[in-house]
């Protein structure tokens, strides 16, 4: 058994050195064909091949020389149209000349001529930026700030490349000009790297099946991986590189989406994108992390029951589903993500993508709407916020699979309960607000909402919460802060469901009259970082918004004492109470 | 009531805590609680879970570091050697004098030592508090055989511990299983059935002769057979007693332990005592007059606190409960089993097919009032059972009953309808049928 467990921990170790090694396993090449086929606009291709001569069939030894000759033809285009295009002095105070009176189209075309390519475009650039001045008096500073937004922002992304545009291309050359053997044979590398990781990490897992069922915590707190030792750091820097790559510079991990394009093209006959790759990782990670819950929970129906339905809920719901419902042309979507976690669910792009879908669309928006408004209340109110945090999640499905092995390292302090109110509620007042701006420039068109850009707004919130606090620390920081950190102290889902289970809702977790002994298992292994003990010793049943109800408390408590409940709302919060004395009661 | 007061109360475990606690609550009284283990009230009972790795020292702390400020209670550390009760002050270890109003005894254990040949060499220990747990590690390290000496609850825990550290564990038990000197034969089975598949060298009706060791550390061990058994560390775990000796001529009444009266006053004025190191003077029905149980700590210390300010309170615990965890077993009780049973009473047993659950349950054989119940692998609700002993229920009310009293979480499977079939066919006269929970 021994010999399985040390088989396998090789195999994963080999397979994941290999997965980062293959980052250095490629060369670069630009053809002119790749650009043709990554870019849409024609002048730009042209621009751009005109730009890049010299790069063009050079080969790049590593992914980062490549980024920046990509970096500097960007900016070396753009810095030629600026020249081109840009709105000089001279021409400011012609117009300002003509605004004194009045500023139409008369005058416009008298300052920009003769009538050539450059000359059109300021025309035209200045009616879509300075609209409002025309046909009336203006003056040199409400001139100037047109000349000045045109000349900073219109000019790049009209007959430039914006830094969106810029981000995606980016990432999509790099991956069209991968030359090497991952772009060869990306299945064989897709075995040797995520494939030996898999395999690997079930057989090392298996052998567990060989101590007898029950609570198995020992060494925990000896251990470098689960006790944030050197290990765990390693682990927790590695993610957060992982999530800052995948959010921001996707352009350096196209060498592992090109080992999964072949399985993207099966599911949903499209290349991979890096979304497409983190999915799978993910599923992945949650159903050998799974399988580990399976085993090491095998003496609670509980815990089993719980970990399946995760597992089931990313598998089916977060992964295949979507990917198959774009085989199918069809919108993406997961069924079983709710706004304001799935914090885009009211974006413009999505809401024009569903309704112009047809009736699937329609429903797709229903059912979404339905969820936020009808099952959050009614589930919360009969089982508990759990039903959703630690039984359907995909974030809380990661956190109790690959994240179990870190749930003791959440902090239990009165402090930290203090910080997770202000920052969850925080988050959730933030994403209200985000949204309601969002379907203000939705609705009207106008893209200020009483203070606020609401395109910053959103692009603000999918950085710093969306991309930042969920991904990048929500799970970086597992081997540090404990499994739920994202849950905990950012989710504002996790804030909505938790509102409902803290003032209407049938769950609570009860204690066993006067059994509890204060050793503090309890406490020590809630991901959540709830002083369980705190309750159980005096006999007070636990109601906490932020229970996800994982049952783990009630498995590691030794003398039987806690107990997930469902049932009348009355005596909830009761009296705390415990069973010893026959002196009548004892106000704690 | 309300005149101020100094109360100290000697010993930070969960007895003295307790009433700390508790006369905070009620009083606006000083409280000094002086202990010589630890700067802060951890939980005794988690000890093994920290050589386990379970949790580290910080976790077995109920409360956080700042709470004893902000609550007033003064924490010293410091060992009393006198209590000098003619000017009612304490002397302390580090020279300094404390004096109080009212004292509060609560002290609690020593590890029982029998006198062995040898039981002074290094690598032979009890296990009872933090330090015996610094010297459990030092003692430990690297070794590959333990021998364990005494079949109770410490013991096996003991066991526990070691084998989570791989280290071989030779188990000495004098009675014929586990334990069989508190539970009944049928669970005392089950036990020693578990504790032999997890690869414990179990020895029952063995008993320690003496201890042998070279240069001061202990190398081996004799029973009383005759075997000798090769060891680096011998757990003592024969019980534990009252740890009092530093009250010898104060004046205050012991005999194995403090002796105190229905109030938990000592002989003394103004002294009390309470927890483990307490000796009753009066008899509780069916109760040991020294009950070293974390729950009768607890509950000594919620009643002196009464007493203290100003409600002057009796000792009188409701039903006897207990707990604890074998291996992977759980077990609570409730009311009270006899290993033996006693002529008047009549008992119902059963255990479920994989033999690592079980119930057994007696009764009055005339009145057929139930007297109490083991379960072992299955959860039950204290309230239930302290309601259904303190109204006298009868035993067919209870098994009636019996699921309204589970607390195993949700989708565990259920056996109270094989229990109430198996009772009705060994007591056709008493056929109940069941009650479905509320």
């Amino acid at each position: 058994m021994q010999a399985i467990k040390t088989f396998g921990l090789v195999l994963f170790i080999g397979g994941f050195i290999l997965f980062n090694g293959i980052f250095f396993l490629s060369t670069y090449r630009l053809t002119t064909e790749i650009i043709r086929a990554k870019m849409n606009d024609q002048e730009k291709q042209e621009l751009f091949i005109s730009k890049s001569k010299e790069s063009l069939s050079h080969d790049y030894g590593n992914s980062f020389e490549y980024v920046v000759m990509l970096d500097q033809t960007f900016e070396a285009i753009n810095k030629d149209q600026i020249l081109k295009f840009s709105i000089n002095e001279n021409e400011i105070n012609q117009l300002t000349g003509k605004g004194k009176t009045k500023l139409d189209q008369a005058a416009l075309e008298s300052v920009f001529s003769p009538e050539n390519e450059t000359n059109l475009f300021k025309r035209k650039t200045f009616n879509d930026w300075g609209g409002y001045l025309i046909g009336q008096s203006a003056t040199s500073d409400q001139i100037k700030d047109v000349a000045q937004k045109i000349n900073q922002y219109a000019i790049v992304s009209n007959v430039g490349f914006d830094r969106y545009v810029v981000k995606d291309l980016k990432s999509s050359l790099t991956k069209a000009s991968s030359v090497g053997p991952v772009k060869n044979q990306p299945l064989t590398f897709l075995f040797l790297t995520i494939g030996l990781c898999v395999i690997g990490g079930l057989l090392y897992i298996l052998p567990k099946l060989n101590l007898a069922p029950g609570i198995k915590n020992n060494g925990i707190f000896h251990n470098v991986m689960k006790n944030t030792g050197w290990l765990g750091i390693l682990t927790g820097t590695w993610l957060i590189v992982f999530y800052i790559l995948l959010y921001f510079y996707p352009e350096y991990m196209t060498n592992w989406i090109i080992m999964v394009d072949p399985v993207s093209l099966v599911l949903n006959g499209n290349e991979a994108s890096r979304f497409f790759l983190y999915g799978l990782m993910y599923t992945l990670c949650i159903l050998v992390m799974g399988v580990r819950m399976l085993i090491h929970y095998r003496h609670s129906k509980y815990q089993m029951l719980r970990t399946v339905s995760v597992m089931f809920f990313q598998t089916a719901f977060a992964f295949l589903i979507p990917e198959i419902l774009i085989r199918l042309n069809q919108p993406y979507f997961d069924f079983k993500n709710i706004w304001p976690l799935d914090y885009d669910f009211f974006f413009d792009s999505e809401l024009d993508k569903l309704i112009s879908s047809g009736t699937i669309g329609i429903f797709m928006l229903g059912w979404g709407i339905a969820l936020i408004i009808i099952a959050v209340p009614v589930f919360v109110y009969f089982f508990g916020k759990r039903w959703y945090c630690s039984w359907v999640c995909g974030c809380g499905g990661l956190a109790e699979t690959l994240g179990d092995p870190y749930r003791q390292l959440s902090n239990k302090t009165l402090k930290a309960w203090k910080v997770e109110r202000w920052m969850i509620h925080g988050v959730l007042a933030f994403s209200v607000l985000m949204t309601a701006a969002v379907l203000y420039t939705y609705w009207t068109g106008a893209s200020w909402f009483i203070f606020v850009d609401s395109y910053q707004l959103r692009s603000i919130y999918g950085a710093w919460i969306g991309a930042g606090f969920a991904g990048v620390v929500g799970t970086g920081f597992y081997p540090i802060m404990g499994n739920r950190v994202w849950c905990r102290f950012g989710c504002p889902l996790a804030a909505y469901l938790g509102l409902i289970q803290r003032f209407k809702s049938r769950f609570r977790i009860t204690t066993n009259g006067g059994q509890c002994i204060s050793c503090g298992n309890c406490s020590t292994y809630c991901e959540m970082g709830i002083d369980v003990r705190w309750y159980a010793q005096r006999g007070e049943n636990i109601v906490r918004s932020s229970c996800v109800g994982c049952g783990v408390c009630s498995s590691v408590c030794p003398r039987g004492v806690l107990n997930l409940e469902v049932k009348d709302e009355k005596g909830r919060f009761g009296e705390p109470i415990l069973i010893g004395n026959n002196i009548t009661k004892i106000n704690h | 009531m309300n005149n101020h007061q100094h109360i100290v109360i000697i010993g930070n475990g969960i007895s003295g805590i307790t009433a700390a606690r508790h006369i905070r609550k009620h009083s606006d009284h000083s409280i000094t609680v002086i202990s010589g283990e630890s700067d802060h009230f951890y939980s005794r009972t988690a000890l093994m879970y920290i050589y386990m790795g379970h949790m580290k020292y910080e976790h077995t702390k109920p409360y956080e570091d700042w709470f004893w400020k902000k609550n007033r209670i003064n924490l010293v550390r410091d060992l009393v050697t006198k209590v000098n009760t003619a000017d009612k002050s304490l002397s302390l270890q580090s020279g300094t004098n404390i004096s109080y109003d009212k004292l509060i005894i609560a002290t609690g254990s020593v590890s029982n030592k029998f006198n062995w040949p040898g039981q002074e060499l290094s690598g032979v220990q009890g296990l009872y508090s933090l330090q015996d747990l610094e010297s459990m590690e030092k003692n430990t390290v690297g070794i590959k055989h333990a021998v364990i000496v005494g079949g109770g609850l410490i013991g096996i825990e003991m066991a526990e511990m070691l084998l989570s550290r791989k280290i071989k564990v030779t188990f000495l038990v004098r009675e014929e299983s586990f334990w069989s000197n508190v539970l009944p034969r049928e669970e005392a089975e089950l036990i020693t059935r578990h504790i032999q598949s997890h690869h414990v060298d179990l020895r029952l009706q063995t008993e320690l002769k003496e201890i042998t060791g070279e240069n001061g550390t202990v190398t081996s061990i004799v029973t009383n057979k005759g075997e000798k058994i090769d060891c680096e560390f011998v757990g003592l775990t024969v019980g534990v007693s009252p740890n009092i000796s530093f009250l010898n001529g104060s004046g205050i009444n012991t005999k194995r332990g403090v002796l105190v009266n229905k109030y938990l006053e000592t002989n003394v004025e103004d002294v009390y005592a309470i927890g483990d190191c307490v000796e009753r003077t009066y008899e509780l029905a069916g109760r040991r007059n020294i009950e070293q149980v974390w729950y009768t700590g607890r509950m000594m210390g919620e009643v002196i606190a009464q007493t203290i300010c100003g409600n002057k309170t009796e000792y009188n615990p409701g039903p006897w409960f207990n707990s604890a965890k074998f291996f992977d077993i759980e077990y609570q009780t409730y009311g009270v089993v006899h290993n033996t049973l006693p002529e008047n009473e009549t008992d119902f047993y059963w255990e479920h097919e994989n033999g690592m659950k079980c119930i057994h349950l007696v009764w009055n054989k005339t009145s057929k009032e139930f007297k109490g119940i083991n379960t072992f692998g299955i959860r039950m609700r204290h309230v239930c059972f302290d309601k259904w002993l303190r109204k006298k229920r009868d035993i067919q009310y209870v098994i009636e009953h019996l699921k309204e009293a589970n607390f195993d979480p949700e989708f565990f499977v259920r056996h109270e309808d094989e229990m109430v079939a198996s009772f009705n066919q060994k007591f056709p006269n008493l056929v109940v049928t069941e009650k479905a929970s509320s």
